[in-house]
């Protein structure tokens, strides 16, 4: 099987301290891959790197598109790129203000991504914006709605479907649940566990919260100062973690 | 040092206070080099160093600098603001130039030679012999989308339009129809995302003319333009398409059905009159014989 994403030796540098450097992995269809480390560990920049938001030093980043090749996310023109940010892949930023536009409706925003790939019925693109709306479970009824006048959570169950529409193939995310309370957050993570397995997406996961990781990712990274200090599967990293600051995050998680 | 004013033909009592069109002649060579620019892409925003004038920003800085550098002696000048020749802003602004250039000027859309327009285009089709300046308050369409200026410009070199649809899909969901009734975007031959300056969407399928449109946004320093016979579309959805619309109304003064009109209330008890917004157009008409409905009236009443 050819893996959808492959990521080689990427190392991102600010001046003379380390974003991240020399990661490498391969994201097969239909995985979740979880990054988890602590604030400032590089997890973000690598993600933004990958996600073609910011430009990596050295590595290649290769993605598997549409037309069946391998290609360099990294050298490719920007047209390119950005026609993959809102084709194929989808990003979901931790605060949800910085994914929506707060000054378009709920249905605007489900909608622009259909736009900027063609759509142009406007019959088409509002049902599909309400079937969307109703796949995060946000009523139908806010659909005119501005993303300011709903709760934390409903915005972010608001740019998951937003960025969800076009149908993307692989999915980043940074902190998804970050911001909200635990029984929102568990209705979000079982919300984003239902749609990665309905609609077959790869994704890449990056967060600080093991519990986030454990229901979702298939595969785990550990990282730390800008390097990957430990990979493997997730039960297996966080059951019988080897490298010694893998240990110390494990146990430091709350037993309630 | 050398005399510019020896060498004028005409007007040498006015040259002398003034350099022609009142802008010195490096300004005018760089306004007329964007201008070029414009023409060649059409559609594309110009960048260029916009001067002081001494008029507030906002009443038509752009567009006089436009005419400036685009005025010759032998031209003809005709200033509209929406569509009247005897408004303050185009009055001011054709006094400026009869004091700054010593051009002839009329009110009559045939005659004239360069026309500068605020808001509106005139009713009587232009011809190839004409140019056409518009004022222009905000030159991109997408700003009240998108605030940076550098992602605008990103997604226009980009050709990333699908935000424009969303103003519209937003438009639609909120009244019904697309409410946007001025400033309406349009797509420039298959290519640029342009603002029309805020005419009445009434007028935009009359932008493929055979004049040359030149825009002037002086604050915001951009100068676009249109060449003659430029394919300009308005932006619309398959399920609701474009509609040039106007008051369902005739003029009350010449009874023209075809024209775009403007809304007078008379007295408190909201009784009002449509008339022609394009004052020369309506003046035209009165003078060929016709007459509308508040015409008639006050006829009878005189009677």
């Amino acid at each position: 099987m050819t893996p959808l994403l492959k990521v080689q030796n990427v190392s991102k540098y600010y001046g003379s301290r380390i974003g991240c450097a020399g990661v490498g992995f391969d994201l097969y269809p239909r995985e979740v891959l979880g990054i988890v480390g602590e604030s400032g560990s590089g997890k973000s920049t690598l993600l933004n790197c990958l996600a073609g938001h910011l430009e990596p030093d050295g590595g290649e980043v290769l993605f598997h598109t549409r037309t069946g090749d391998m290609k360099d996310t990294v050298t490719m023109s920007e047209p390119e790129r950005r026609m993959l940010g809102r084709t194929d892949w989808a990003f979901v930023h931790q605060h949800a203000r910085d994914g929506l536009r707060m000054n378009v409706s709920a249905g605007g925003n489900v909608g622009e991504r259909l736009m900027a790939v063609g759509a142009r019925h406007y019959g088409d693109i509002r049902d599909a914006a309400v079937d969307w709306l109703g796949r995060v479970e946000i009523d139908e009824t806010r659909v005119d709605d501005r993303p300011g006048q709903f709760s934390g959570g409903m915005q972010q169950r608001l740019q998951i479907a937003r960025n969800l529409a076009t149908g993307p193939r692989l999915v980043f995310m940074d902190e998804p649940t970050g911001g909200l309370d635990v029984s929102v957050q568990a209705r979000l993570l079982d919300l984003l566990r239902g749609l990665v397995r309905q609609m077959g997406l790869s994704a890449i996961i990056v967060t600080h919260d093991l519990a986030v990781v454990r229901l979702l990712a298939d595969r785990l990274m550990v990282m730390k100062d800008g390097h990957v200090v430990e990979t493997g599967l997730t039960d297996q990293v966080l059951d019988d973690p080897q490298h010694a600051y893998t240990q110390l995050l494990v146990s430091s998680v709350l037993q309630v | 040092m050398l005399d510019l004013s020896a060498k004028s033909p005409e007007n040498a009592a006015e040259m002398s206070e003034y350099n022609f069109a009142y802008l010195d002649e490096q300004t005018k060579r760089m306004i007329r080099r964007a201008i070029l620019k414009g023409l060649a892409i059409p559609g594309y925003q110009v960048p260029f160093a916009s001067r002081e004038m001494p008029m507030p920003y906002g009443w038509g800085t752009g567009g006089v600098q436009v005419s400036a550098a685009t005025l010759t002696p032998e031209d003809t000048l005709k200033v509209i603001d929406q569509g009247a020749d005897d408004t303050t802003n185009a009055v001011s602004i054709r006094k400026f130039f009869e004091k700054t250039a010593g051009v002839a000027t009329t009110e009559e859309t045939s005659d004239a030679s360069l026309i500068q327009t605020r808001h509106r285009i005139p009713e009587t089709e232009l011809s190839e012999d004409q140019i056409l300046v518009y004022q222009v308050p905000i030159p991109e369409p997408l700003r009240f989308l998108e605030p940076s200026e550098v992602e605008t410009r990103k997604m226009h070199s980009l050709e990333e339009y699908g935000l424009m649809h969303v103003k519209l899909y937003e438009d639609i969901a909120k009244h019904g129809a697309i409410a946007t009734a001025y400033a309406y975007p349009v797509k420039v031959e298959g290519r640029y995302v342009m603002d029309p300056s805020p005419i009445p969407k009434f007028d935009n399928p009359k932008m493929e003319m055979a004049a040359i449109q030149l825009f002037g946004a002086g604050r915001e320093q951009r100068i676009y333009a249109l060449p003659p016979y430029t394919k300009v579309v308005s932006l619309d959805f398959d399920d609701y398409p474009f509609e040039a619309s106007k008051a369902d109304h005739a003029c009350d003064m010449c009874g023209a059905e075809e024209s775009y009109l403007d809304e007078v209330i008379m007295d408190d008890a909201g009784n009002r009159m449509f008339v022609c917004s394009d004052t020369d157009y309506c003046a035209g008409r009165r003078a060929a014989g016709h007459v509308g409905a508040q015409a008639v009236a006050d006829r009878e009443i005189g009677q």
